[in-house]
């Protein structure tokens, strides 16, 4: 017994100390990160001129990358919770292809599609339409790559709308977009808002795919990761003001998502 | 006195269903095995299915009559349906859940109206108090009053509800037995009610459809089914304690 004692707290033991040099694995370089810089570096950077380019660049594209990835992956993701059809179930699987794609190679194939050579280059180019390097290809980028984490979790969401409910709403009066807009969009909005917090995180830090499809060009296609690969090369604490603020904008994110339910019962007056 | 008449016959999956039936505002008990085409009989009526042949009239209402190429959308039909489990929407208050339907439709009441006539309908079913409350929190009991007087303030044509005692404990179930009669009889509409349990076909004072297999195998007073019946399913479901 005593030994099997003594394997047992052992054995607690080696876990603990695994667990605890991951968790500092994790943890340690956003610490080595927030100390790194003294404040007047912080100011410095912040006042940089491609700071403010970058940044405004990084915003417009993410939150247009993220309006459009909503409006058309709502319904995707309705679809593929609602239908039973297999081609439902293949196109599911599909959708998720970027998330296990390495981003540069989801670059290049995006520079095949719309590139002046690609599938759809001559097409474009003979109505005078080039997409690489421009903020338009930045902005598909993004699309690409965060929009498989909206609609996946959007399909799971919208699977928690029963079918008789939506079946009493219309029995109730309600036509077809009344019962999806006041019965299934609200009942699956916790699940669609972190699906989009989500994808916008991936968005923001999208790096490869931009990189090969849009360039690096400040003030156009230069977003915030682009930045900090290219200050490092010339300011390092350029590139450490970016990396803070992009960290502190996903710990932003992280704070919200864990504290997304109780803000929603709260607002909805904390019934019980 | 209202009349109504439902055939349908669809392919639902494996099951063939093919029935035919008629009653006034005497309640019907739909009974039969699991997987008898019960609620796709309900759901029929309620316009959810593609109906390969079918025919529904309530009083002189034409619902559906596929050779006519009539079909009523399943919002313009009046119809009141309580599926298994309720259906109460679980992002609402019991209050906006029964308001729902006086918000819906080409002629929404004003919200003042709406409030009126929901808390007027859950004081009539004795819950007023739980008007706030969120629909996740409450009993099962509490569920299927709600369930009900969201569906009732409507004044429905046609009342379908589908195991409305399944999901409670037995002490319960015999308090709201009495209350689903009572309140059925008030409503002075047709009804049809699924059931496991003779119980209930009792409490109603209900004429029996028994459903197998999507087709009909008997339908008549439970004195009669108890006296004859057609099935082994149905001697069991007379015979149940």
């Amino acid at each position: 017994m005593r030994g099997g004692s003594w394997r047992q707290s052992s054995l607690t033991g080696i876990g603990v100390l695994f667990g605890v040099t991951l968790a500092g694995l994790l943890l340690l370089p956003f610490f080595a990160l927030a100390i790194s810089t003294p404040a007047s570096d912080l100011l410095e950077g912040a006042t940089h001129p491609l700071f403010a380019s970058a940044l405004l660049l990084s915003l417009r594209t993410t939150l247009t990358s993220l309006s459009i990835t909503v409006v058309l992956g709502t319904p995707l993701a309705w679809w593929l919770a609602s239908s039973s059809s297999k081609t439902a179930r293949v196109i599911e699987v599909l959708v998720g292809l970027p998330i296990v794609i390495p981003p540069a190679v989801v670059g290049v194939a995006l520079l095949q599609t719309f590139g002046r050579e690609g599938l759809l280059g001559p097409a474009l180019g003979s109505v005078g339409i080039a997409l690489p390097f421009t903020e338009i290809s930045v902005v598909l980028a993004q699309i690409v790559v965060s929009a498989p984490f909206f609609v996946k979790a959007g399909a799971s969401a919208f699977r928690e709308v029963r079918p008789d409910m939506l079946i009493v709403a219309r029995t109730l009066g309600a036509s077809p977009p009344v019962a999806f807009f006041r019965v299934a969009l609200p009942i699956a909005l916790p699940g669609l808002l972190v699906g989009a917090s989500l994808a916008w995180a991936r968005a923001l830090g999208e790096f490869g795919a931009t990189l090969l499809f849009a360039g690096n060009m400040p003030g156009r296609t230069q977003t915030m990761p682009l930045a900090i690969f290219y200050a490092l090369e010339s300011d390092v604490r350029l590139a450490i003001v970016f990396s803070l603020v992009l960290a502190a904008v996903g710990m932003l994110l992280l704070v919200a998502l864990r504290f997304l339910p109780a803000l929603r019962n709260f607002m909805r007056g904390g019934n019980a | 006195m209202t009349s109504w008449q439902v055939i349908v016959r669809a392919r639902r999956g494996e099951l063939d269903l093919d029935v035919t039936f008629e009653g006034d505002e005497q309640p019907i008990a739909l009974v039969g095995p699991n997987g008898s085409g019960k609620t796709s009989v309900l759901r029929a009526i309620a316009g959810v299915l593609d109906l390969r042949d079918a025919r529904i009239t309530v009083g002189d209402t034409v619902l559906e009559d596929t050779s006519a190429g009539v079909r009523v959308p399943i919002e313009e039909r009046r119809i009141g349906y309580v599926p298994q489990g309720f259906g109460l929407f679980p992002h609402l208050t019991v209050l906006e859940n029964v308001e729902f339907g006086l918000s819906t439709g080409k002629n929404p009441l004003q919200s003042e109206e709406r409030s009126r006539r929901a808390l007027q309908m859950l004081s009539e079913l004795n819950c007023a108090s739980l008007s706030e409350r969120s629909v996740k929190h409450l009993s099962g009991g509490e569920k299927q009053r709600i369930a009900l007087a969201r569906s009732l303030v409507l004044e429905p044509a046609f009342l379908l509800l589908d195991e409305p005692l399944a999901a409670l404990d037995a002490t319960l179930r015999r308090t709201l037995r009495q209350f689903l009669a009572e309140r059925l009889r008030l409503f002075q509409g047709p009804s049809i009610t699924v059931t496991h349990d003779v119980r209930d076909v009792a409490a109603l004072g209900a004429q029996i459809v028994a459903l197998e297999n999507g087709r009909i195998v008997q339908q008549g007073p439970l004195s009669l089914i108890q006296q004859s019946p057609a099935t082994e399913f149905l001697a069991e479901f007379v015979g149940a304690d």
